[in-house]
Order: C-alpha cells, then structure tokens, then sequence
C-alpha cells in the first residue's frame, strides 16, 4: 500500500463522523440556532447505539438507536432555545455536560463490574473494488453520495430548506409569509441531532466496536468550527471536515518517523486542532452569520 | 372561573433573584428522579446522602470546601468573563495550563526558595499559564472578530492533550514510570489551614480574597462599570467612549488567569504533582456555578460551596447506595438548563384573574 493512497483513505474515513456532525450543526444554525449540544450528543448517541447493538446484536438497531437518541437531543434543545427562548450558549452546554453524564451513568450502571472493556463486531468495511482508497464504511458512502447531496439539495432547492433559512435569517418575515417559525426550528434542531447522532454511532459501531470515555474528544466542537470554516455551507463544511481529517491521517503517519521519535504522540494529534483554528483565523473574519442567530424569535 | 396568566413586568422582581436558584435545585431534582430509580436506589435516601449526609461530620464538610476550592475559582473566572462580554468556555484548558506552568516552575526553579517567596512565585506561573490560553481566542476575537466561543472551546482538548503529552513524554515519573510529573518542592506546596487531618488548603483562602477583590472591583470601582457596560451592549459603551476591545481582552486574560490558578491551586494543594485527570471537569463546572450564581460573586461562592457538596455526596452515595458517581455530572447539566430557563420567568409574574 502507498503511503498516498493510505493516507487519502484515512482522511475519508476520519472525516465521516465530521461530515455528520457538520451537516447536522449546519441545519441547526441556518435555522438560528448555535447547538452546543453537538459533543453531548455526539457522545450520547455513540453510546447509546454501542449499547443497543450490544444488547441486541443489531448494528442496524444500535444505529437506529442513535439516531433517535439525536432527534430526542434536539428536540430538547429545541424546547430551550425555541419554546423557552435561553441562552444558546448555556443551553447547548448545558444538554453537552447532561447528555455526557447521562450516558457515562449507564455506561457504569450497564457494565458494572465487568473487568474487560465490552466489544462488538463492528461494521465491516466494503472493499467490493479492491481500491484502496474505495475501501470504506457504508457510512462514509451513504454520507458523501447521499446525505451531502440530499442535505444540500434539501437545504437549498426544498421548500422545508427555503423555510429553515427563512427562519434563520428573518423569522419576522417567515412568520408573516405563514410560515411557524417554532415548528421549522424543532424541525432542523431534530434534523441535524438525528445527522450528530449517526455521527456519533460512527464511532463505536464502525471505527471501534467498543465504547470508551474520551470517544468524541472535543470532535463536536470542530464540528462548530467547521460550520463557521464552512460560511453555513454544506459543501464547505464537509471540505473542512476533510481537512481536519487529513491532518488528523497526517500526524498518524508523522508517529512513524523516526525523527519524530521523542515527540509525545499527544502533541501530534494536537495538530488537527490547532489546524481548525488556524484555518478560522485565515478564513472566518467577518463572516457573515445568519441573520436571526442566537436570537429568540417572540410575535411582537 | 379564575384564569391563570403570565404578564410582563416592567422591571425583574427583586426576591427573584434569591429565590430562583434554590427552586431551580429542587426542580432538578424533582427531574434526574428517574436516574435514581434506574440504579435502584430510593430517591430520599440519595439526595439525602447527596446533600446532607456530607455535612454531618467534621471531616466531610471540610471536604466540601476542598471539593469547592476549584470551583470558587473557575467560577468566579466564568462570571467575569461572562458578565464583560467574552464568552470564555474554555476555563478547562485554561485550568490545565495553569497547572502545567505551576509544575513546571514548582519542580524546577523554587526548590531553595523560602514558602513565602516560592508560593507566590508557583501562583503567578499558574495564572500566566491561564491567560496565555485565554490570550489567542482574546486576540482572535477583539482584533479579526472570530467568536471566542469556538476557539475557546477548541483550546480544551488540545489542553488536555498538552498535559498528558507532558506525563506520557518527558515529564514521566522517572521511579514509578506512572504517567505523574515528580514532586514538587516542598516549598511550594499549599499548607494546610485546620490541621493536618483535612486536606483543605490554602487555596480556599485565595479563592475567597480573589472573589472579594473581584466583587468589589466590579461593583464599587470604574473599570468594573465599564466592564458590565460592556458586557451588557458592547455598541453603547463604544458610544460613551470605553474603549471595548481593550477592555475585553483584559477581562479575557483576567479570566484565564484566575483558572489557570485554579490548577495552581490543585497541584500545590491537594495533588502535589501534576497527575492526568486530576481535573474532573472543573473548567466546565465553573460554568454551572457562575450561572446558578447569577454571574455575581456572592452567588458564585453559593453555588460553589453547594455544588461542592453535590460532588462529596456523590463520592459516597456512589459507595453507600451503588448510584454511580456520575449522577453528580448528570445533576449538573440538569440544573444549568432548568436555571436558564428559570432565570426567563424574571421578568414575568404570574396573575389569577377571574374570567369575564
């Protein structure tokens, strides 16, 4: 195998979980609402879909599982930013800390006394072309030929994406033209949850098979970055998503030079990081947010 | 029939402030019951053993002031931050590079330093490693307008792994191999202030003379009106002339400092060396505390003394009744979403009135 090839599939499939979690928090924020709930449930649903496939044998189920453990968190978001009307900030790191303490409660209530670490047989990878770079999760072809194209097309030609955007960027105007300026902000906080939430479950049902304390490592926040990276845009964001995870193959492979023996693996998987917010410093001053962010929207 | 409404006031009510937080904690109870019930506990015997059994011996309750020590200080890091204007969410990370400078400095250079030299000197490296956390989302945010909230966010788990890249490399504990950095000098560890059978220390002390300093300078002082002048519309201070970029990253820097000594204040205090995971989410807490404080110092000193308490009582509800620690965390994330939402109703009252 060639050092390039490698590393392209790596970066395709490291950046899958970030496509999700990009194109769900990108349907949040067209709607007006910053969803800081992401790592939460990020890290609800790659539990709770472990746990369900483990308990059943089900991947499918585990992922189902996921996905409604998503839709339920945005739909709590959903009931504190929109029918509340709270703080976003508090609110979304609020559901993020309930949501990681949630499922690290049942994690222990679950798996009490067990001395080895609970594995699964994970999804398998398709390597029906004997490429090596094609050989990849369903989850990443159902995320670049599916879910991108249908989020974009959804989000941009739909009459649903006409709303979310209504919404986000006027909800004064979209409220007058008939539409419900609450019920299309649920609509895309669940949405793009159920989007995180198959985010998440990609890592324990198709990455590691196993569920374990620093699974999402702060992925939902680059998720936040990359919407901004990503001006709002679907294909934007998910370019973003691949540059995250092309740095992220990239200091993989740096571990194995020699010359960079004594450097602490640590601070190489800092890199992609530190990459995120050089690239928001290069490329997201003044962008323009949507126009109602953050803003509760009340009839006057 | 009598018809039950809410009506806007025209200014908050002054009791709601006092009651909100305590009614927002009963209904977080109220609402993580289901929790309790699924680890097969009862729900009296587990608040009981969450809030009061730590205060019902001499020992547990000086625990709750060390559990509280770090909290008083990211808490207080959080509400000034907040109350400026400057969406700080990194005060984990910011923690963590406290503690690194902390170590650094207190295991190379204080060794033969007199306490009185050595432990200020270990608290000033703690507080400059917070603010140089604090300083790039700072700068990002006053001088290219990049929200803080991102970058502040991004910088925890790169801080995390800064310290465990540290034990796991070159700070490794050359005798036991555990991935600790070495002890540090005796000079600069934090005594502690009742005696030797409990652990509470100094930092208690400096958290309180902190918060006192910081109240009075934002109620009684200038710079702390223009700083909630800030906070409160950045465009009508810029149009009375206060200069909002430089005082927000003052106030950024201000923050990160003092929750880089609140991972001073744990390694001098209570670890005595730089450990991983020796913060169990301090930095994120410190959010619960200063919004379950109202953004205000005296309420930021309540609500770190009772969540202190939250964090003793689930250490042993954990062993006395199996409800796994976590619940404190779950507990937690409840109370800062049932608090927001509370906080809504203050500018409502609720009027009976009969229907015609």
């Amino acid at each position: 195998m060639s050092f390039a090839s490698d590393v392209l599939a790596a970066t395709l499939r490291n950046s899958t979980p970030l496509l999700y979690g990009t194109v769900g928090e990108t349907y949040c924020e067209r709607a007006g609402i910053l969803n800081l709930g992401i790592e939460g449930t990020m890290y609800a649903s790659a539990f709770f879909g472990f746990l369900v496939a483990y308990t059943s044998g089900s991947l499918l189920l585990g992922l189902a599982a996921a996905v409604a453990v998503g839709v339920l968190a945005g739909a709590l978001m959903g009931l504190l930013t929109v029918t509340f009307g709270t703080n976003h900030h508090v609110a979304g790191l609020g559901l993020t800390l309930f949501l990681i303490g949630t499922a690290e409660f049942a994690n222990r209530l679950h798996f009490r006394g067990e001395q080895a670490l609970a594995t699964i047989d994970p999804f398998k990878l398709w390597d029906f072309l004997g490429v090596e770079i094609l050989a990849q999760y369903a989850l990443t072809y159902v995320g670049f030929l599916v879910i991108v194209p249908l989020a974009w097309w959804v989000l941009m030609r739909s009459s649903l994406g006409l709303n979310i955007r209504a919404v986000g960027e006027n909800p004064e105007a979209a409220d007058a033209a008939g539409v419900s300026v609450a019920r299309t902000r649920y609509l895309a906080l669940m949405i793009g949850g159920g989007l995180m939430g198959v985010g998440g479950a990609f890592f324990t049902l198709a990455a590691l098979g196993s569920f374990t304390l620093d699974i999402i490592a702060g992925r939902g926040w680059v998720c936040i970055a990359l919407v901004i990276f990503g001006r709002w845009r679907i294909g934007r964001g998910v370019l973003g998503a691949l540059l995250f995870a092309f740095v992220y193959a990239l200091q993989l492979r740096l571990r194995l030079i020699p010359e960079l023996a004594g450097v602490p693996f640590e601070l190489l998987l800092a890199l992609p990081y530190v990459a995120v917010i050089a690239a928001l410093a290069v490329s997201g001053r003044n962008v323009a947010y949507p126009g109602a962010y953050l803003k509760p929207y009340r009839r006057a | 029939m009598i018809r039950v409404r809410l009506e806007q006031r025209a200014a908050p009510a002054r009791w709601f402030g006092v009651v909100v937080a305590p009614v927002a904690i009963v209904v977080t109870f109220a609402l993580t019951i289901g929790f309790v019930l699924a680890a097969g506990a009862s729900p009296l015997d587990a608040y009981n053993q969450f809030l009061v059994e730590p205060l019902t011996s001499r020992y547990t309750a000086l625990e709750v002031l060390v559990a509280a020590t770090p909290l008083l200080f990211t808490g207080a890091a959080v509400a000034i931050a907040f109350r400026s204007g400057f969406w700080n969410i990194g005060a984990e990370g910011q923690l963590l590079l406290g503690a690194v400078a902390a170590t650094w400095v207190a295991t190379t250079f204080v060794g033969g330093l007199p306490r009185a030299a050595a432990i200020p000197l270990v608290i000033a490296f703690g507080a400059a490693g917070g603010a140089a956390w604090a300083l790039v989302p700072a700068l990002l945010r006053v001088r290219l307008g990049i929200d803080e909230v991102v970058t502040t966010l991004l910088l925890n788990p790169v801080g995390l792994l800064v310290v465990t890249g540290l034990l796991n490399g070159p700070w490794r504990n050359p005798e036991t191999m555990f991935p600790e950095s070495e002890r540090i000098a005796t000079s600069a560890e934090l005594p502690p202030i009742v005696g030797a059978e409990s652990r509470l220390h100094l930092g208690f002390v400096i958290a309180i003379a902190l918060i006192v300093v910081a109240w009075f300078v934002f109620g009684r002082t200038a710079t702390g009106l223009r700083l909630r002048a800030a906070g409160l519309s950045p465009e009508a201070a810029g149009f009375a002339g206060i200069r909002v970029g430089r005082l927000l990253l003052g106030a950024a820097l201000v923050s990160g400092a003092i929750a880089g000594i609140a991972g001073a204040s744990e390694v001098m205090g209570i670890q005595y060396r730089l450990t991983d995971g020796f913060s169990a989410g301090f930095g994120y807490t410190g959010i619960v505390v200063a919004t379950l404080g109202g953004l205000s110092m005296p309420g930021v000193v309540l609500a770190a003394l009772f969540l202190g308490d939250l964090v003793v009582g689930s250490t042993s509800a954990g062993r006395e009744l199996g409800v796994p620690s976590q619940l404190a965390d779950i507990v937690q994330g409840a109370l800062l979403l049932v608090m927001v939402s509370l906080l809504l109703l203050r500018r409502y009252r609720v009027s009976f009135r009969r229907a015609t």
